[in-house]
């Protein structure tokens, strides 16, 4: 056993990039992040109507909240699964190398993504469809939605395992399977900004949602007024906000340094900053006047976007400085390799054959090369052995050359020999030859 | 070479891949291309029927409204997801090739990724705004027509889908003209699209029929005019369904000599071949029996009688699935990579010296006595591993045992003496691309399972062993 165990250095695809770098990393970036709101509300939308429906058990308003929220998260989530696929195409062709063998370390669990995504997806639709149906067994009800949130929370979790393992080749030869992948630092706590990430938009959401003017909130509820509503919305982003801060913090204190840089460092602080912003105008917010909700709904919105422009494209740098080093000596090991695979096409092993020039040698040579993995001189082997062939077609070379060329079936106990089609009708002359040179 | 090898020792890997991708295509076909038309006919039917006081049958109205709901659900949540699963199975199996496709297939994913969208968020809109547009007759009559809308938009997404499809598999033309042209021009397509376009219209009648039947429980009435609707609509794609079935079976085999290099009917072809001819006459004549009982006593259609098309459909589409993909052998790429995801171009660079010196991950590459079966089990997993397993489905030790005979001893000389030549008859097997040592290795390795009975280990549980040098340590002395 190695003590140190080493860091592989395989060889990329070598073709070349279908765009330039940078603007496969600018489509990865934006495509990600239209991507992530939709997965933040999907999220947050339902750790919201899972709350307010079991405060509704209580209080019925809270019950009409939970379904009014219920009915956005199953447009949200398909919003989220179609874009997703941009920026699963974008790391698929900038990260080819890293991106693949991470999932294949982590391979039972990253397929496991396609059925629990289902799971989960079906049970929001039997929660929200069986809303009337089942308004006499709330707490049945209450657990389906409680099950779609636990497939929700985990399966954030094998997507981060993921990106985050691939930025450390160092890491792979001692990972055995998901498990190992999700303990390595830097996971739980991203996962937990990331978590309260969803609850900051979804806070925001339910703001923006309930501030339409054709939306009736009036009929909706009997006694929430909208003010209610955004306050509500606000509290739920307050709680996000201090998630992300606070995890941030950690996150700042735990990341492999490997990628980090100078720059890497003055955006988590610009982010930081963005946030803290945001916090304590939303706490304002909370705790000012009630006209004057809304006044600063704009610029809290504009921080959470500035935020995680700032956050997607922080990340994006990150696994760039993490991955260079790597990348560089990927790409010489790559050159390397296409020289010699060029040179040994240029100069092929010559197999040494030692030109049998006798009668029957091209035939031998021909028989060698196709049939002695099933035919034997005088032994059957998978076929029978060349003396009966002999004695079938002792006088008729060529029902022995149109046998080979396209077989028939006889023997019950033998398998179906395959055809040869492509000797040409010379090789079969000398095949033939040789095969009825045996004596018998 | 440069993955760590997830594998599926019992199953298969194709299997994992062929499973997702089957249920996929049958969702799409029998749910969405097939199925938005014929609900919009539905829809429209409620209305064509209706009293001349009411905007449409709305007892009708809402028993179809329920059938699109559970085909919105199901393409939502299984129809998307398999889709999506079709690629994150494809790259854990089969990595280099989707890479190398991606690389060079880039627009052709995105094009196919932007029309994705488009179509459910019309899917979206339709089904969302059906209950709003009860409300008054132009609503309704502009909501059929959005149905109508969405139908054409359905059925061109598959068609640009197919020719993607061709496009990327289209042998020859690899890195030369990326004109996406050829993918609409390849040999194959219109007779695809021939086919796939009535059975896909025949599949969404059959599912239609079926949920008709479970719906239907309560209203009699309801449930025989489903029924009969849809047995017409089935009688009229049927025969059209078949003509595209004979179309696209005809050009099969032309298809086959673009592909192969070499023989044309290799025996596992001609075996999948008159299989989809059994396959295609039951499905497509059972489908018509049903249909025409179905058109002329409706009442009397009892739920078995429409499961067992149902599977019949399901099996007519895998073994038409099945049969396009075993085209592409012995290449994952035509020209280009084999389906065990080597390049053909560095195949003399292996032989020279060795696949096992460039493998990322192994544990050895310097074979010798002591280390040969270790060896040998690498260099399976290698160049075998993406399509046989070690005891499972085709399984090396199967394949044969079929040979020199079941529950015989193999003999290693004739292992090592066939699988050089294995490609000469059975040209669907992409060329042993190791050195004599790989071979003897391999060879010893898989006489070695017939007594070990050992399963192999993908590497999502054993995790992987870096070679040591190819390692980054090395790289830099």
């Amino acid at each position: 056993m190695l003590l140190k165990i080493s860091t592989p250095l395989p060889k990329d695809i070598p073709l070349e990039l279908p765009l330039p770098e940078w603007l496969l990393v600018g489509l990865l970036v934006f495509a990600f992040l239209a991507h992530i709101v939709f997965i933040n509300l999907m999220l947050g939308g339902s750790i919201l109507t899972l709350w307010s429906q079991i405060k509704g058990l209580k209080n019925k308003e809270y019950d009409t909240f939970a379904h009014e929220i219920a009915k956005t998260i199953t447009v949200n989530k398909s919003m989220a699964v179609v874009l997703g696929v941009a920026p699963l195409l974008c790391i698929n062709a900038l990260y080819t190398i890293y991106f693949y063998s991470a999932n294949a370390l982590t391979g039972f669990v990253w397929i496991l993504i396609i059925p629990l995504v289902i799971i989960a997806f079906l049970l929001t639709y039997l929660h929200k469809f069986s809303w009337e149906s089942m308004e006499n067994n709330k707490r049945l009800h209450i657990s389906i939605m409680a099950a779609a949130v636990g497939l929700f929370l985990f399966i954030p979790l094998i997507f981060l395992t993921n990106v985050n393992l691939m930025m450390f080749p160092e890491k792979w030869g001692t990972v055995h399977g998901f498990l190992e992948a999700l303990v390595l630092p830097n996971v739980f706590p991203r996962y937990f900004e990331f978590l309260g990430a969803c609850l900051t938009v979804t806070g925001l959401f339910v703001v923006g949602y309930n501030k339409r003017k054709n939306y009736p909130v009036e009929e909706i509820y009997t006694s929430f007024t909208r003010f209610d509503i955004y306050k509500l919305g606000f509290g739920v982003t307050f709680i996000g906000l201090g998630l992300q801060i606070l995890f941030g913090l950690i996150v700042v204190f735990t990341i492999p340094a490997k990628g980090l840089g100078f720059d890497v460092i003055s955006i988590m602080i610009a982010t930081g900053i963005t946030l803290i912003y945001a916090f304590y105008w939303t706490w304002k917010t909370l705790t000012g006047e009630q006209a004057q909700i809304l006044q600063f709904f704009t610029k809290i919105v504009i921080s959470i976007v500035v935020f995680l422009v700032l956050y997607g494209g922080n990340r994006q740098l990150y696994r760039h400085n993490a991955l260079a080093p790597h990348q560089k000596l990927m790409a010489a090991k790559t050159k390397e390799f296409q020289k010699l695979s060029e040179e040994a096409r240029l100069h092929p092993v010559v197999e040494v054959e030692v030109a049998d020039t006798s009668e029957f040698g091209k035939g031998k040579d021909l028989f060698t090369k196709n049939c002695s993995s099933c035919h034997k001189e005088k032994e059957k082997l998978v076929g029978p052995p060349m003396t009966e062939m002999v004695s079938i077609y002792e006088n008729n070379p060529e029902g022995l050359k149109k046998w080979i060329n396209s077989p028939g079936k006889k023997r019950p106990d033998y398998p179906q020999m395959p055809s040869f089609g492509s000797l040409s009708n010379e090789d079969l002359d000398e095949l033939a030859k040789y095969i009825l040179s045996i004596k018998k | 070479m440069d993955f760590p090898m997830f594998h599926l020792d019992w199953l298969n890997n194709r299997f994992l891949i062929a499973v997702i991708a089957i249920l996929h295509v049958l969702i799409n076909h029998g749910l969405a291309v097939g199925y938005i038309p014929y609900i919009t006919w539905m829809e429209y039917k409620g209305l064509k029927n209706s009293k001349s006081d009411e905007i449409t049958d709305m007892k009708w109205d809402a028993f179809i409204y329920k059938k699109m709901k559970v085909a919105f659900i199901i393409t939502t949540t299984i129809g998307a997801m398999t889709g999506v699963g079709i690629w994150f199975s494809a790259s854990l199996v089969s990595p280099s090739s989707i890479a190398s496709l991606i690389r060079v297939f880039f627009w052709a994913w995105f094009i196919e990724w932007f029309v994705f969208v488009t179509e459910v968020v019309l899917i979206l809109i339709y089904f969302l705004t059906w209950k709003n547009s009860n409300k008054s007759l132009s609503a309704k009559m502009r909501h059929i027509r959005f149905g109508w809308f969405l139908a054409v938009f359905s059925w061109i997404t598959m068609a640009i889908i197919v020719a993607i499809l061709g496009f990327m598999m289209d042998p020859g033309n690899w890195n030369e003209h990326h004109s996406l042209l050829n993918g609409f021009s390849n040999p194959i397509y219109l007779p695809q699209l021939a086919f796939r376009t009535p059975t896909a219209m025949l599949v969404a009648g059959l599912f239609g029929m079926l949920l008709t039947v479970i719906f239907g429980k309560k209203e009699p009435e309801l449930r025989a005019k489903g029924i009969k609707y849809a047995g017409i609509w089935i009688l009229c794609w049927a025969p059209l369904s078949l003509i595209g079935a004979i179309i696209y079976w005809n050009v099969l085999p032309e298809a086959m000599i673009a592909n192969m290099s070499t023989a044309v009917g290799t025996m596992q072809f001609s075996e999948y071949y008159d299989l989809l001819k059994i396959i295609i006459i039951v499905a497509i004549s059972l489908v018509l029996v049903l249909a025409t009982f179905a058109f002329l006593k409706p009442s009397r259609v009892k739920i078995w009688m429409v499961i067992i098309p149902c599977f019949c459909a399901f099996g007519f589409l895998g073994v038409f699935e099945r049969v396009r993909e075993f085209i592409r052998k012995p290449y994952v790429i035509g020209g280009y990579m084999y389906s065990n995801l080597l390049r053909e171009e560095d195949y003399p660079l292996y032989k020279k010296e060795g696949i096992l010196k460039f493998a990322t991950y192994a544990s050895t590459s310097e074979i010798n006595e002591s280390n040969k079966i270790q060896a040998g089990r690498d260099v399976f997993m290698l160049t075998c591993s993406r399509c046989h397993t070690t005891k499972g489905v085709n399984s090396i030790t199967y394949v044969f045992e079929r040979m020199y005979g079941f529950g015989k001893p193999l003999d290693v000389a004739s292992v090592a003496g066939y699988i050089p030549n294995m490609h000469m008859g059975r040209t669907y097997m992409p060329p042993f691309p190791g050195n004599d040592k790989e071979l003897d290795a391999l060879a010893h390795f898989i006489k070695s399972l017939q007594t070990s009975g050992e399963s192999l280990e993908g590497v999502q549980s054993k995790g992987v062993q870096v070679n040591p040098i190819n390692s980054v340590e090395t790289f830099k002395k």
